[in-house]
């Protein structure tokens, strides 16, 4: 096998770490951010209880940012190429300066950010690349093809996919920085039908190394959801208490956090934008004493404690590269109480930064119970599995429209008694903060609409007393 | 005709193509297919007149696939070295070799004659990666500043996004192809900030993303110059607009909104994976299973919908796709009724279906090609009316401008959409806007209620750039034509009173 060191393409070998060190050596800017991500991934796709796609891949991304100051401000070019070779460094470096030039000043320049003694990510720089390949399945796959015989054997059709990534960030700067982290990313999803599909059940997991991937559990659970299925309820629209899973709480609040920035707050733009002027900061959402937060070292979420973008917009800027990214709260006790925010913005408007980390928990103090309890303590209710298709309709107040999917539940009496058609929901994830009725204990959790962008995120249930099921989906 | 780019044509295409394929053969693959591509992208934005973004992308890389005791392999990487090919095509195998556990269905493709040395490549007239940066920001900025300098608007946001793709492809069969296309979106939005009120509305440009070059920015095809300028009056009627009443109305809804609505709720729907099962995980299914294939009653009689990867200037056109099939057109609803389906060859092979009909596209050379959508678009009537003869026909309904919101469920039954503008309509005439206005249906009873189509005077071409499908995910970029239409008895929710307000 090809040794990783001579993935590039036809021209010279080198490391990510030689690419940084080169293209920084060849910048003649005035500042200069190089990026360097190995990434090797592989994947099992599956439906009606066979393989459909799979596939192993592996590529290098380089991208070069390159700082030129003028009369006016600075301005900034960004590049980025797959498999650059040692040669045709000095190209890209040169037309990054060239994008620089003409791009002219840029609103949000800042000075590139200086390393620090003992900064999270300056370890390890000389260490090759992660890797991952088809082999990690080498469990997986059997136990999945096990599961598809017993699957035949009752009468049911299974479909999913498992993947896994690894990736490995370099990161070096003009200024001195030299950071570097490896990020592995895994998911399962498991979805089993009825033979004629008007019955479908989901169960997801991340992993970071598919070594605690238990296919037989993630089965016996679908097959008990599948027997709730037996007996059909029909509902119309209306207001329903709702029992929300983990998994559909942090589809709601990953939306929640995708608008959570201060400049377009600021501005008077988003749900987060105080009426007469600025943004909600300080406002309490909630009554119950919620925290959503952010933390690159939350166990078993671990993200890089580092920023690294090759895009500016009004959350992140690329001028804040290798910027240590610390543990935020962006609503405490149910206040709110952060929202993302740039240098160049936090500069701009007499505030810290606030910046944007690759994991979201949400957690009550004190709760205890689990989604079971949730559903032990309910007289008549609905339990959710999974929402689907999920999209503003309203940017005012975030109000958002999508499916129930894979499991509407009846409750009564504390018991699941039948399942129920799905149906559209019209909600928004900011008014529903302030309706929660109780909440569970946070645990690990794979968000169904979002894990191609977001897997790493720690929710507990939630209990609504009238969460708004607008119109029925005859969909399955 | 433009020609291909040099720079590709100097990448050791073929020579990879024969090592890879080579080794397959070797290794006893019964099929092998080599893709090796370059994506140049380029994503330009500005806030309020600044540039806040531009990223200039380059992706390079091949992969293999191949049909292996039955079993797919696919593996991909980004050395151009003939020993890299072999290794991946090697790697291919070792992947096909470990889904065997899971693989119970044999792996068979439908014939496809074989084009030996074939090119295509798409209409345009200039090439936007040849165009200064300098030029593109500053008609950006000059774009921008026009609607910041009209009363009511607060900020804008502009948008410029140009993708050149250049595609080899090659199989153990002989079949060699050679492409290039184009593709460019532009988008600018108005905001107005009512900060007193804690209130803010947007308007976005209609203008569609398109298969051409820069010159769908400053030549005839769009008249950007009539559209900005209308568009701070459109945004200050609608900040000052009732609230709609929810209810039942008639819509007469134009192409820059309609062709999402097709692209959900029939371009979807049609794609014979998803009526399979191969999407049920992720995408979903549809409602509109095989079995219906022939008898299926989708919409009104005066309902006629094709697929196609031919349309010039369409999102979804080229001439081969990513399995060596030959692009075509061809019928998905015909007076109303299901009769066609999007393919690829494994599928056509596997409902006897003949030839497939070329849907087979990957987004990347890292990607397994699925079956992804054509262009389709529903047809207009020959001699069919105005939209002012639409409207015209209306007592009580809505003129329903642009898109926005959208959503549908994952079997393609129940989805909800908003717009850009929605206008009243009272005794045939237009009476201003209204807000906050969704229309929402069920598929079937909503193209059922599909009461007229525009004459070819009304038909566009819109299209999107973000179609997301499959796991690991993958975007395309796909073209609907529509006529303007008129469509009884909708169902409309007011938005605001949808969020308990």
């Amino acid at each position: 096998m090809t040794e990783r060191a001579e993935l590039t393409s036809a021209g010279t070998s080198v490391t990510p770490q030689e690419t940084v060190e080169r293209a920084l050596a060849l910048s003649k800017a005035d500042g200069c951010v190089v990026l360097a991500t190995d990434r090797s991934e592989t994947n099992l796709r599956w439906a009606n209880n066979t393989l459909t796609t799979n596939g192993e891949m592996r590529s290098r991304r380089v991208a070069v940012i390159s700082m030129l100051n003028g009369s006016t401000g600075t301005a900034a070019g960004v590049l980025e190429r797959s498999a650059v070779a040692a040669e045709d460094l000095e190209a890209l470096v040169r037309a990054a300066e060239q994008a620089a030039r003409d791009a002219g000043p840029a609103d949000d320049a800042m000075p590139l950010v200086e390393p620090t003694d003992g900064q999270l990510g300056s370890a390890g720089w000389t260490d090759p690349p992660g890797e991952t390949s088809v082999e990690v399945f080498g469990s997986f796959a059997p136990a999945l093809g096990e599961a598809f015989g017993r699957a035949r054997g009752d009468g049911r059709l299974l479909f999913g996919f498992a993947e896994h990534v690894l990736e490995s960030t370099y990161l070096g700067s003009s200024t001195g920085l030299r950071l570097r982290h490896d990020q592995p990313t895994g998911r399962v999803e498991l979805n089993a039908k009825s033979p004629d599909f008007t019955r479908s059940v989901w169960a997801g997991v991340s992993t970071r190394d598919f070594a605690g991937v238990d296919v037989v559990a993630l089965d016996a659970s679908l097959r008990r959801r599948l027997e709730w299925e037996q007996r059909r309820v029909e509902l119309p629209a209306g207001r329903y208490e709702t029992i929300l899973p983990p998994s559909a709480v942090a589809d709601l609040m990953i939306y929640l956090y995708w608008t959570a920035n201060a400049r377009d707050a600021d501005e008077g733009r988003t749900v987060f934008s105080r009426k007469g002027g600025g943004s909600r900061i300080g406002e309490k959402l909630a009554e119950l004493p919620l925290t959503l937060r952010s933390d690159p070292a939350a166990p078993g979420l671990t993200c890089a404690p580092f920023l690294t973008t090759t895009v500016s917009h009004s959350a992140q800027s690329f001028f804040d590269n290798g910027v240590a990214v610390p543990a935020t709260d962006w609503i405490s006790d149910g206040t709110l109480t952060n929202l993302m925010r740039t240098r160049h913005w936090a500069t701009k408007t007499g505030t810290a930064p606030a910046f944007p980390v690759d994991n979201l928990l949400l957690e009550s103090a004190g709760a205890t119970g689990g989604l079971d309890d949730l559903v032990a303590s309910t007289g008549r209710g609905l339990l959710l599995t999974c929402l689907w298709y999920i999209r503003v309709v309203d940017p005012q107040t975030l109000l958002l429209t999508g499916l129930t999917r894979d499991g509407v539940y009846l409750v009564e009496g504390g018991e699941v008694t039948g399942a129920v058609n799905n149906f559209r929901f019209n909600e928004s994830p900011v008014g529903l903060l302030g309706r929660i009725a109780e909440v569970g204990r946070t645990e690990i959790t794979l968000c169904r609409e979002w894990n191609d962008y977001f897997t790493r995120t720690a929710m507990p249930a939630i209990r609504v007393p009238d969460f708004n099921m607008s119109t029925v989906s005859q969909g399955v | 005709m433009p020609d291909i780019d040099p720079a590709f044509l100097e990448l050791p295409l073929r020579r990879l193509a024969d090592a890879a394929l080579g080794r397959a053969r070797e290794l006893g693959a019964e099929h092998a297919d080599f893709r090796l591509e370059r994506i140049r992208t380029q994503s330009i934005s500005l806030r309020d007149s600044l540039l806040e973004n531009a990223l200039n992308g380059e992706d390079v890389g091949f992969a293999v696939r191949v049909v292996h005791e039955g079993t797919w392999g696919f593996a991909a990487g980004v050395v151009l070295t003939g020993a890299e090919a072999a290794r991946v095509a090697e790697r291919a195998v070792a992947v096909a070799k470990v889904s065997a556990a899971v693989n119970s269905e044999r792996i068979e493709l439908a014939d496809e004659p074989v084009y030996a040395d074939v090119t295509w490549v798409s209409e345009y007239e200039v090439n936007p990666f040849d165009v200064p940066d300098a030029d593109k920001i500053g008609l950006l900025a000059d774009w921008s500043d026009r609607l910041l300098a009209a009363d009511g608007v607060d900020h804008t946001d502009a948008l410029l996004r140009q993708v050149l793709e250049n595609k080899f492809y090659a199989d153990t069969a002989g079949t060699s192809t050679t492409q290039q296309r184009l593709r460019l979106a532009a988008a600018l939005e108005a905001v107005a900030v009512d900060a007193a009120h804690g209130r803010f509305e947007s308007m976005r440009t209609c203008a569609p993303p398109v298969g051409r070059g820069w010159e769908h920015l400053t030549g005839p095809t769009w008249d950007w110059a009539g559209e900005l300028a209308q568009l701070p009056e459109w945004l200050a009627e609608k900040t000052k607009a009732p609230s709609v009443e929810p209810g039942r109305y008639d819509l007469v809804i134009d192409p820059t909104n309609l062709w999402l609505t097709i692209h959900e709720s029939i371009g979807h729907a049609t794609e014979l994976d998803r009526a399979l099962g191969y999407e049920a995980a992720y995408a979903g299914t549809s409602f509109a299973t095989f079995d219906q294939l022939g008898t299926l009653r989708y919409g009104s009689p005066v309902l006629n919908v094709t697929g196609d990867r031919t349309v010039p200037h369409g999102l979804s056109t080229i001439g081969y796709d990513d399995e060596g099939v030959r692009t075509q057109s061809w019928d998905i609803i015909r007076d109303g009724v299901l009769v066609g389906y999007q393919l690829d060859r494994r599928m056509a092979r596997l409902k006897r279906l003949g030839r497939s009909n070329g849907c087979a596209f990957a987004d990347s050379p890292s990607h397994m090609p699925v079956q992804r959508m054509a262009n389709v678009s529903v047809q207009p009537a020959p001699d069919g009316p105005s939209t002012e003869e639409l409207i015209a026909g209306v007592d009580r309904g809505l003129y329903v401008v642009g898109d926005k919101s959208w959503s549908i469920d994952m079997q393609r039954y129940n989805f909800q959409f908003t717009g850009q503008r929605f206008f009243g309509i009272r005794d045939g005439q237009l009476t201003g806007q209204l807000r906050d206005v969704a229309y929402q249906a069920t598929t079937t009873d909503f193209w059922g209620a599909l009461e007229a189509v525009g004459g070819p005077g009304t038909w566009l071409l819109g299209g999107a750039f973000n179609c997301g499908k499959a796991q690991p995910g993958q975007v395309a970029a796909v073209s609907h034509g529509a006529p303007a239409t008129l469509f009884r008895g909708v169902n409309i929710l007011n938005t605001v009173q949808e969020g308990g307000q």
